[in-house]
């Protein structure tokens, strides 16, 4: 039994090793570099009352919190009805939707250029239209829609696994009670989805509010976190301000994802 | 089969919407790739000319990718399977909580990481302008992929009576591990592998801060096309990517679709 958790111990060697040396230390110097500058530990609390930092924290979380509920909504719809559902070229179909899913934030930048860029498809077809181009890719607006474009895939796996555990005859039987299809949606399909809606909104709320790539490609101008922290620790070389936030980045987007997984049970982890 | 009511036509209509707004922007870019002029339209002409500035310009991009993924897998395999197999033996509270540090690189946004590891190690010689640097980032972010697609099938199986068996045989832990634990895991190992592989191939976030102007990964080289090329130029280099990564996400739809059962397919 000794010899047998000594080679257990030995096996666990190398990837403890590895990561204690590479994640858990450095994100404790990342702490303390973070406390380093002109105002010390203080530095942590300034970023609440500093005013670009803290609306700039704002918008984020604001956007990742539209990006979730559009997300959920339009993958809930989705992802019942092709569980729901048989018909011919329903495979593909569920093939072409997940497709995306491990796109890089950068590809998914691109794909909202194409779509809503100088170039793309949305400003061509207002043009026809009105005489008016219309482009919204290099804003907040184009950001959204490449988070929800990145987002989608991955909720509607897994709300199309959860609603496969759903008992229809539990609508049935609301039904035959004389239940409404809303009271029926509101009652029994809702709170039957519940836990892919806490996992899977976890992963988009935390995704949104720490990717980088497709912020990057669409424009520096962006006023997310992710960019700020970024634009200090190149452009300004202010590095315990970078630092600082960032670990409390990490610190939100770590928070999230794990009272989600308490929530659900299951494994939820950020993507991206 | 019930009726089909007006009900199901106004899903499925949305759900195609879905699936215009996900591939239509995929097959535009792929047909800016190949288009002599974007702007004029299809009419200019298909070309190849695109994909051959791109193979020119950035072909070391494509290979260093290549071989970042493949180190990162071979290290996640070194690592990640003893690690799996650990977990897998001991369901302890000491256990879950390993399981739960080694998510936390997936959790924490890239560039914190990032950002710590130049912070810690960006002043060692030779490290912080090698490829191995990137390497450790995308090891980080890739291993808990290759634990829980190992664990999963691990504790699936009942190993604590396969491997009882093995050692009343007389079998070491040196074989057990090897003819009894590797072959039934190989399932998982190859899920995982491909996760591992496809996530490093596309890693931006860590990445955009790790590299440097001699260690550009394929993503990084996309961020400079898209930010500074001609639309056609950067729509042929994500057609490069694509050819990279489709069949990769094709192999792993494939691998996690699940096994229809005997009730269910007499059923349909």
């Amino acid at each position: 039994m000794r010899r047998e958790n000594l080679t257990l111990l030995a096996l666990l060697l190398p990837a403890g090793t590895f990561f204690a040396a590479f994640f858990l230390l450095p994100l404790a110097r990342l702490f303390l570099v973070g406390g380093s500058g002109r105002d010390g530990f203080f530095a942590y609390a300034l970023i609440l009352t500093n005013k670009n930092y803290f609306t700039s924290l704002i918008a984020t979380t604001l956007l990742a919190l539209a990006t979730t509920l559009v997300t959920l909504i339009v993958s809930g719809i989705s992802g019942v009805f092709l569980e729901r559902n048989r018909f011919p070229g329903k495979a593909a179909l569920v093939a072409m939707l997940t497709l995306p899913l491990a796109f890089p934030g950068v590809v998914v930048g691109f794909m909202v250029i194409v779509l809503a860029g100088r170039q793309g498809l949305i400003g061509d077809i207002s043009m026809a239209l009105t005489g008016a181009k219309v482009v919204f890719a290099y804003s907040m607006a184009g950001l959204f829609m490449g988070y929800v474009y990145f987002s989608i895939p991955r909720t509607i796996l897994t709300v199309m696994a959860t609603a496969e555990k759903l008992d229809p005859r539990l609508e049935e039987a609301a039904r035959s009670l004389g239940a409404s299809p809303w009271r029926v949606l509101r009652d029994v399909v809702i709170p039957g989805l519940k836990p892919a809606f806490i996992s899977c909104g976890a992963i988009c709320f935390a995704t949104a509010m720490g990717a980088f790539g497709t912020a990057f490609t669409l424009a520096t101008r962006i006023d997310v976190l992710p960019m700020v922290i970024y634009t200090e620790f190149t452009l300004e070389a202010n590095i315990a301000v970078a630092a600082a936030l960032s670990f409390l980045l990490g610190i939100i987007t770590w928070v999230v994802l794990a009272a989600a997984r308490t929530a659900a049970g299951g494994t939820v982890a950020a993507a991206g | 089969m019930r009726k089909r009511g007006p009900l199901f036509f106004a899903e499925l209509t949305f759900t195609l919407m879905v699936c215009a707004f996900l591939v239509v922007p995929v097959i535009l870019s792929l047909l800016a790739g190949l288009t002599a002029n974007y702007q004029v339209g299809i009419n200019s002409g298909l070309t190849l000319r695109w994909v051959g500035e791109v193979w020119v310009g950035y072909r070391d991009t494509i290979f260093l990718s290549i071989g970042i993924a493949l180190a990162c897998l071979a290290s996640t395999l070194v690592l990640g399977i003893p690690t799996a197999y650990v977990l897998a033996r001991r369901r302890s509270a000491l256990a879950r909580a390993i399981e739960e540090l080694l998510v936390m690189p997936v959790a924490v946004p890239g560039l914190a990481t990032a950002l710590a590891l130049i912070i810690s190690y960006g002043a060692v010689p030779g490290l912080r302008t090698s490829w191995v640097f990137i390497l450790i980032g995308h090891v980080l972010f890739t291993l808990p992929f290759m634990v829980r697609s190992v664990l999963a099938v691990l504790l699936a199986i009942d190993l604590k009576t396969l491997e009882e068996g093995a050692a009343s045989l007389g079998a070491d832990f040196r074989q057990r591990f090897f003819q009894i634990v590797m072959p039934n895991c190989r399932s998982g190992v190859l899920a995982g592998s491909l996760m591992v592989v496809t996530l490093s191939v596309g890693e931006f976030n860590m990445t955009w801060l790790l590299h440097t102007p001699l260690t550009k990964t394929l993503p990084v080289g996309l961020a400079d096309a898209y930010a500074s090329l001609r639309l056609e130029i950067a729509s042929a280099y994500t057609l490069v990517f694509f050819l990279m990564i489709v069949p990769l996400l094709l192999a792993i739809q494939e691998l996690s679709r699940p096994r229809p059962t005997a009730f269910r397919s007499q059923e349909e």
